[in-house]
Formats: structure tokens, C-alpha cells, sequence
């Protein structure tokens, strides 16, 4: 089979990753080297696709011949989908072509299970050692970790990888158990467990490489101790797929919460049970619920950069579900009405992050500001957060919400109707204002 | 009465020339001078060469009529640094303040210095100024900062190189970019760090630079006819993209807004959009018919079709 008849199936069949993300490594380049790639902490989405999504990492697998049967996968044993195995040095080759054309970040390489797990990694890992040592290759590695691989294999990945994962895959082990029951939520844990303690050895290690000072003797050229080895210095990902089996939002983000304190996730990433070409009669007959997993994104950024518990965000009790007509910050905010209005000029930082529609950025303006004046509406206007939501839960200098409104029991539906109002006049007025036009105006 | 230090204050405009439309280290070094002198905003008119264009051109740069008139003196920042008699008090601003200054000098906006220098003359009279997140003038130089580093970033992104051969048959990797603002020179050096090994070139309207293994080299602007077509191994690119594409998930505002028309003519996947767009909902459709009747019916068998 041509290369380009394997790409175009390993590519279909990795797709429904969700992660592209090639984040987290700072302060590599090719100068001094003999190869190429770089990685200056912030990715870099070189195209989208229709999907919105972005290509940032050359996805594929090694093969999609697999020998479990996952129901919710497309590369399943019993699918009947077109098989294809590329070499280690087929891979290596797209990898460098496409990364010299400037069309990716690096590889993100995933495979099915053949043979044996350890097989398997065996063969990923010679993938990214090849990129690394045949060819000095210093743009992003991201591999998918095969849970029940040697340790040592493991130890090996984190060498060449810039970032490791293991899917989870479903929320509750009852869910795994079901949809893949050649998978063992234990093993997948333990295997997690392992890559979150290598990467934490590591970075003390690093620590403590940069601590100590070499002294030298005058004249004497200027001593190095060797650099400590790096474990996937991008940190580890994982993800879960969405609305295939029964779990609610609420055991969703349980399970997030738990997984970036146990074992320090950069990111849980929420697929959307997507329908595939092949599926399982055993999973829904249905379009892929989009919008609840976009609020799922939502409330995991409360989490993860708002300092909301998960237990707050879906309150015990309640139908356990996140509210898929408001975001997860304003149905807090309507629930916990008595905390509100927040003053900006003297409530603290986690007060205004709270504020529904005040965002990370908009928030250290205004305490910026705040700590040389008093703030007003006319600041708000300035920053482009004067909106309704925002209104109804704030005070300033020269601004109060009116007596009353904040109580009234059609708060949320006059939310939702003056909301609904903006994204028309936005869309009309082309959206986008140059910051040109916008000089004009001053 | 002592003679005025410059052109102002006897009705006469000042105009300062910097280097080139991006040339920071020329604002800076002049409002450095000018700070020192006590130039109001007002009477100072900031131009620029264009990019290794020759200074005949210089016509021009008068097309805004308000900016600048005939009787404006005209002084490089190192003719200004001359008349500065003393060292004036220093104005302290953060480095991540600067930095913003640095790229709002990228913009295309006409007024980018002047807003610059203004901001900096209002933090010289009024200190507590600087720490105002909220100013309105750098709220404007903020937008402009960041209009620019997303333009940079998305160079980074968009440049597309293809192989080729220089003059000497050495080959040459080349791209055609055309951005907003005056980023080139900003946006480089990622390229350098990245592709150190590889000798590589980025065409554009304003200004050209290659990498020839040592140093970046500068050159005059070039068209897109001056840089390779397609070749046989962007086939390859183009099968990646269609295939990492899911039907099931069509977004395209999601893509717009990452991806907007502007760039498309340079990419070349973007040939794809228009079918892959057009046939998501049917292939979409088959799927779910799919999933209650036969399985054999699924879209993926069939591809590879040379197998």
C-alpha cells in the first residue's frame, strides 16, 4: 500500500482524539544542533479544519489493527474498517517532511493494540527515539501511552516524549467495564500513577540541577554538571468520551477533579461521542452533544483557573446535569445570589473571578487599574465587559444594580433573552472592530 | 528670550524620520530626546523610510496631509539626540510595558508612534499614569500590541515553505506570506531558531529575508509569482488534512474565527474546505443510517482506494 493511501486511513482513525495541544516545553531550539525544531512554550495551531478544530501535531496511529473490542471505537476487532501499518521510518519521514514545510508542531502518535501492549509501546517508542537520536529532532513528541506496557517502557517513552497520556476513556470503571472490557480502570490508574511520578522526579531533579552553583577555579574553563534526564517535561493528558454511556456531568467532573489532584494532569480533554463509520449497536443513535461538552470545557476552566470546586459548579442534589442554555459560572452565580453584587473596587481577586463574564485577563486589568483609582462604568465599557451579565452582578463607584433586580425570579430568563440580543447585534455589525476603527473613536 | 530648542514652539512642526516602519529602537532612542526637551505631543510628527525602499519615495509619506506640512524640520534620532543639552528625567516603565510599545510600533496604523509618544509624555507629568490598566490610550496601544502578536503569531502558523533550489542549484526552502502588519522582521526569528539548518526564505509585498545558514539577509519586497508552486509532496499535506477532518463535528464559525479568508489564498488545504464542508452532513447521515442496519455499509472501507 502507498504511503499516502496508509495516511489517509492512520489519519481517519486517530481523529477522534481530541487533544492536539503542543504546550508546555519552553526554551528549545535547533541552534548549535543538527536537526531541526523548536518548542518556545506556547503551541502553535497551524491550520483548522472544518471542524473547528486545530492542527497543530501530525495525529495518527502506528496501525489500527487492534485486538481489543472497545464498542465506542472505530478501530475495534470487530469493525470491519480498512487496516494499515505504517513503519517506524515511514512515520519518522512524514513527521520531518511535513514539519520542514511548516505545516505541524511535531507527532502525536497513538496505535492499536497488536500482538502484545508491549509490543506495541516498543514500537512508538522507537518511533520517537529515531525522530530524536537518528535525526536530532527538537519540535513536540506527544505519545499515547499504552496502560499495561513494561514500566520500563514507560520510563523510556518519557524520554523522547514531550508529553504522555493514557485515555481514560469513561468516566466510571463500570462504564469501562461495559463499553471495553479488555480494559481494567486499575491498570489504566496505576499506569498514570507511574508517568505522574516520573514526571515529578524529574522536575525536582531540574530543580535541583539549577540550585546548585559550580564553582570554578580562577582561570579554569566553567564547570557543567550534566543536565538531569527530562521526562515529558509537557506533563501528561488524558481524555474521556461523553454521552456513550450513562455517567452524568456531575461524576464527570468528579472524576476530572480527582485526576488533576491525584495525579497532576495538565489537561482532561471531553470527546463528544462522535458516530462512527462501524458502530457498536450497543452505543446511542445519535448527532454528538456538542454544546454539552462545550460546557464541560467551561466548568473544567472554572476548575482548573477560577477556583471552583467540582462539587459547587453541579451543587449535590440537583438533576446532577450542568445547564446547557448558560454557562456553568452564571448558573452559579444565579444560584448563589446572596454573595452578589461584588464590588470591584474592594472585593478581592477570587470575589471578581466569580463575576460571571469577567474573565482571567479582565480581572488583573481591573485590579491593576484599581490600585491607582477608583474604578467606574466608563472602565468597563473601556475593557468591553460592560455587558448585562456582567451588570447584573456588580457595583462601582458611579454604578448600581437596581433594587430588587438581583431577587427578581426573571433574572435568569431576562439573562438569557438580552444575551441572545448581543450575539444578533455583534454578528450585524461584522463582529470584528479593527483597532483602527476603534482609534478613531478616542 | 532664549531661542526655542527646536521647531515648536515658534509655530514650527518637528518631524522625527525613523529608519523604517518597525523601527522601535529609532522611536525609542528619539522619544528618549524628546522627552528630555519637553516636546508636547502636538507639535511632533513622526515618518518613516519604508522598508529598504529608497528615500526618493519620500513624497509619499506626506499623503496624510494633517501629519506632517512642508515647513516641519526634519530630524533623524541621532540629528535629535544633538539638541538635547542635558539628560532629561528618565521615564520608568515596566519591561511588559515596553514590550507592548515594541510591537504597537508594528502596526500598520498611521498614528502608532504618535500614541506611543504621547502615552510616554503623559506618564513623564503624571507617574501614577503608568500603573492605569484602564487608560485610554493604552487600552488603544494595547490593541494595537495585540493585533500584532497575533498577526506575528499567526505567521508562525501560516507560513508555508515549499522546496526549491537557489541560483546555484543549492536547495532552498521558500514561502509567500503577506501580513497585516510590519512583522516580518518581528516574526523571524522563531523562523531562525527553528529551522537553523535549513536554508529558507519568506517572500512578502514589503520585504524579503533569508536564511543562509549564518545570518538573516534582507531584501526588497517580492511578489507571489517569485515563489514556488505546489509540488508532488504536498499531496501528502493535503490527504492528512482531509482525512483529520471529522463530518460528524462541522463547525465552521469555530474554524472562521482561527482561520479567516485572508490567509486562505496561502494555505493550500484550504482547497479542500468547500467539498469537505459540502459533504459532512451526508457522510454524517450515512453514519447514523448506518449504525441500525448492516455494518458493512461504513464510509472508511472504502479509503484507500489504491490498496
Amino acid at each position: 500500500m502507498q504511503t499516502i493511501a496508509k495516511l489517509r486511513i492512520l489519519a481517519d482513525a486517530a481523529k477522534y482524539d481530541a487533544s492536539c495541544a503542543s504546550s508546555g516545553v519552553k526554551g528549545r531550539d535547533s541552534l548549535g544542533g543538527k536537526g531541526m525544531g523548536s518548542a518556545e512554550g506556547m503551541g502553535i495551531c497551524h491550520s483548522y479544519t472544518p471542524d473547528g478544530r486545530c492542527v497543530s501535531l501530525l495525529k495518527i496511529l502506528l496501525t489500527n489493527f487492534c485486538i481489543y473490542d472497545c464498542r465506542y471505537c472505530i478501530n475495534r476487532k470487530s469493525s470491519n474498517v480498512q487496516r494499515a501499518r505504517f513503519t517506524a521510518a515511514e512515520v519518522v519521514a512524514l513527521t520531518l517532511d511535513f514539519y520542514r514545510r511548516n505545516c505541524i508542531e511535531g507527532l502525536f502518535l497513538s496505535s492499536g493494540i497488536i500482538q502484545s501492549s508491549n509490543y506495541t509501546m516498543e514500537q512508538l517508542v522507537e518511533v520517537a527515539r529515531s525522530l530524536r537520536e537518528d535525526h536530532d529532532f527538537r519540535g513536540y513528541i506527544h505519545l499515547k501511552t499504552i496502560p499495561d506496557a513494561d514500566p520500563q517502557l514507560l520510563a523510556l517513552a518519557g524520554r523522547h516524549a514531550d508529553r504522555l497520556s493514557i485515555n481514560i476513556e469513561l468516566p466510571t470503571s463500570q462504564g469501562l467495564q461495559q463499553l471495553a472490557p479488555e480494559k481494567s480502570a486499575s491498570g489504566i490508574a496505576s499506569a498514570m500513577g507511574d508517568v505522574a511520578r516520573h514526571i515529578d522526579e524529574a522536575r525536582q531533579e531540574g530543580q535541583a540541577h539549577a540550585a546548585q552553583k559550580p564553582v570554578s577555579l580562577p582561570g579554569a574553563q566553567r564547570a557543567r554538571r550534566a543536565r538531569p534526564a527530562r521526562y515529558a517535561p509537557g506533563g501528561q493528558s488524558t481524555q474521556m468520551i461523553v454521552g456513550a454511556d450513562g455517567a452524568s456531568d456531575a461524576v464527570i467532573l468528579r472524576t476530572s477533579s480527582a485526576l488533576y489532584t491525584g495525579h497532576r494532569l495538565r489537561r482532561v480533554y471531553y470527546s463528544a461521542f462522535s458516530p462512527i463509520p462501524n458502530a457498536s449497536a450497543d452505543l446511542p443513535l445519535q448527532a454528538p452533544p456538542l454544546i454539552r461538552e462545550h460546557r464541560l470545557y467551561q466548568a473544567d476552566w472554572l476548575m482548573r483557573f477560577y477556583g471552583f470546586a467540582h462539587e459547587e459548579i453541579i451543587a449535590p442534589g440537583a438533576t446532577g446535569m450542568l445547564d446547557l442554555e448558560i454557562d456553568p459560572k452564571l448558573a452559579w452565580a444565579l444560584a448563589h445570589r446572596q454573595h452578589f453584587p461584588i464590588n470591584l473596587n474592594r472585593a478581592p481577586k477570587e470575589w471578581l473571578l466569580r463575576v460571571p463574564g469577567l474573565g482571567g485577563r479582565s480581572v488583573e486589568r481591573l485590579l491593576a487599574a484599581r490600585s491607582v483609582r477608583s474604578l467606574r462604568l466608563a472602565d468597563l465599557q473601556q475593557l468591553h465587559v460592560a455587558s448585562a451579565k456582567v451588570l447584573a452582578f456588580v457595583e462601582l463607584a458611579d454604578y448600581h444594580p437596581r433594587p430588587g433586580a438581583l431577587e427578581s425570579a426573571q433574572l435568569r430568563e431576562q439573562l438569557i433573552a438580552q444575551m441572545a440580543q448581543g450575539a444578533v447585534q455583534r454578528r450585524h455589525s461584522g463582529m470584528h472592530l479593527t483597532a483602527a476603527g476603534q482609534m478613531a473613536l478616542f | 528670550m532664549r531661542a526655542a530648542p527646536y521647531g515648536a514652539e515658534s509655530g514650527q512642526a518637528l518631524s522625527v524620520l525613523l529608519d523604517a516602519p518597525d523601527d522601535f529602537a529609532g522611536f525609542r532612542q528619539a522619544a528618549r530626546a524628546l522627552l528630555a526637551l519637553g516636546a508636547a505631543p502636538d507639535g511632533v510628527h513622526w515618518r518613516w523610510n519604508d522598508t529598504l525602499a529608497t528615500r526618493a519615495a519620500e513624497g509619499d509619506l506626506f499623503a496624510d496631509g494633517k501629519l506632517s506640512s512642508a515647513q516641519d524640520r526634519v530630524l533623524t534620532p541621532d540629528a535629535l539626540d544633538l539638541l538635547v543639552p542635558a539628560p532629561g528625567r528618565p521615564v520608568h516603565i515596566r519591561k511588559a510595558q515596553l514590550a507592548v510599545l515594541r510591537d504597537a510600533c508594528c502596526h500598520r496604523n498611521p498614528a502608532r508612534f504618535a500614541l506611543c509618544y504621547r502615552w510616554l509624555w503623559r506618564v513623564q507629568r503624571m507617574p501614577q499614569l503608568a500603573g492605569d490598566a484602564l487608560d485610554a490610550d493604552w487600552r488603544d496601544l494595547e490593541r494595537l500590541a495585540h493585533a500584532v502578536g497575533r498577526e506575528i503569531h499567526k505567521m508562525h502558523a501560516f507560513v508555508r515553505f515549499r522546496p526549491a533550489q537557489d541560483a546555484s542549484g543549492e536547495p532552498l526552502h521558500v514561502a509567500w506570506f503577506e501580513p497585516e502588519h510590519h512583522i516580518v522582521r518581528a516574526a523571524s526569528g522563531f523562523f531562525m531558531r527553528r529551522f537553523t539548518n535549513m536554508r529558507w526564505a519568506i517572500l512578502s509585498p514589503d520585504c524579503s529575508v533569508l536564511w543562509d545558514l549564518h545570518a538573516l539577509q534582507w531584501a526588497p519586497g517580492a511578489t507571489a509569482a517569485q515563489a514556488p508552486g505546489p509540488d508532488a509532496g504536498e499531496a501528502l499535506w493535503l490527504a492528512y488534512y482531509q482525512s483529520t477532518f471529522n463530518p460528524a463535528r462541522l463547525k465552521e464559525q469555530a474554524m472562521l474565527r482561527e482561520m479567516p479568508r485572508r490567509y486562505w489564498k496561502n494555505l493550500p488545504e484550504t482547497q479542500a474546505i468547500s467539498a469537505l464542508v459540502a459533504t459532512a452532513r451526508s457522510r454524517t447521515g450515512h453514519m447514523l443510517a448506518a449504525m441500525g442496519d448492516d455494518p458493512g455499509e461504513g464510509e472508511a472501507a472504502g479509503a484507500g482506494e489504491d490498496s
